[in-house]
């Protein structure tokens, strides 16, 4: 039977170095896909998800289970996202500016797009392509507290209590802020949710 | 159920997050409500979009770079590990204690027998080894030549004539 997270977490803070690879083996994708969705660059999204393994590692001695162990995970990740995000604002508004037109691949890295591509459902694929960039960028022109709220209740899966305490707000409150970014996406994405309701 | 409360339900009913009383409520409502029940149908339509965005894969790299970080980490000492010994301190210490140890098992001297024989001490002799050659010393010849203590013979000394070694 495979322990729970507070237990690995309790072994870790035991000396039990091994439980730590399995804590790292476990959240290392949902982490990196969580920071890459709310940062958009893969190469911070992953210097970002070994520092809050780090910040993890080094609180092991004083780690007291009181609250889910996701909970804090995300709470960590999170805050180094809003952080990243206030910090690269700027930077990041400069590059929208000035970027040239790029589909996204499938594996979430941007590349120019190929119309010398030989792939046999290339139009199919550059639909996709092109749909999957319109979602991002509808989760990208989120107010940051909204993108965090939607991306750890639709891809985490956590409940609204640990939302809630991960974003240090009510469970009223981020049941109006999800309200709110579906909202916003519902508008921005409103050719695609149109076609979505024809299927 | 009013529409402003339906907003707060909303989102827990596309994801199927209601209990079943709340789910009844909220059904309740859509029936009867062409707005909110158009509301959920693109809800549920853009919870489906951002289901079919794809994941990236953390880079092969990944898990390594964070054991280096995690290896490059110092030790951690508690604040009391600063007060333990070096191993040369600790080696002379323990030293020390098996010194003491030994000196404190060596048996005790015998107690003076106050009691029936006032005013004799007994010395036990096997602890003043220099003692068990006196005789030897007061008969050797090169010292009979030596003079005497002027005191000897004066000495008002206390010490009793009965005393032995």
């Amino acid at each position: 039977m495979a322990r729970s997270d507070v237990q690995l977490m309790m072994d870790v803070k035991a000396g039990d170095e091994q439980s730590f690879a399995l804590l790292l083996q476990r959240y290392r994708s949902p982490l990196v896909n969580f920071l890459y969705r709310m940062i958009r660059n893969r190469e911070q999204a992953e210097d970002l998800a070994q520092e809050v393994f780090l910040r993890v590692y080094r609180a092991r001695k004083d780690y007291v289970p009181s609250a889910k162990f996701t909970t804090w995970l995300f709470r960590i990740a999170t805050n180094l996202a809003l952080n990243s995000v206030r910090d690269t604002r700027h930077q990041r508004m400069e590059i929208s500016l000035d970027a040239p037109v790029t589909v996204d691949a499938e594996d979430g890295d941007e590349r120019p797009l190929d119309v010398a591509d030989k792939h046999p459902d290339i139009e199919q694929h550059l639909v996709q392509e092109v749909q999957n960039k319109m979602i991002r960028h509808a989760i990208d022109k989120l107010p940051e507290k909204q993108r965090a709220a939607v991306l750890l209740h639709k891809y985490q899966e956590l409940d609204y209590g640990e939302i809630g305490k991960i974003l240090e707000c009510s469970e009223s409150a981020l049941k109006s802020l999800l309200f709110r970014a579906y909202e916003t996406l519902r508008v921005e994405l409103a050719p695609l949710v149109a076609q979505q309701m024809k299927h | 159920m009013s529409c402003t409360r339906m907003e707060s339900k909303m989102l827990g009913y596309v994801d199927g997050r209601l209990k079943a009383s709340e789910v009844r409520d909220v059904e309740a409502h859509l029936a009867k409500c062409a707005a909110c029940s158009l509301r959920v149908k693109e809800f549920r339509a853009v919870s489906t979009l951002l289901s079919g965005l794809p994941e990236i894969e953390p880079s092969a790299a990944f898990d390594m770079r964070v054991r280096a970080l995690v290896a490059a980490e110092p030790v951690k000492r508690s604040w009391w590990a600063g007060f333990a010994p070096s191993p040369r301190v600790a080696f002379a210490a323990s030293m020390l204690a098996v010194a003491m140890a030994w000196v404190g098992s060596r048996p005790d001297v015998p107690a003076v027998n106050v009691a029936s024989n006032p005013g004799v001490v007994v010395i036990d002799s096997s602890d003043l080894p220099v003692l068990e050659n006196f005789d030897v010393l007061q008969n050797f010849e090169p010292l009979t030549d030596l003079p005497q203590p002027a005191t000897q013979s004066d000495d008002a000394s206390p010490q009793d004539p009965n005393q032995t070694m």
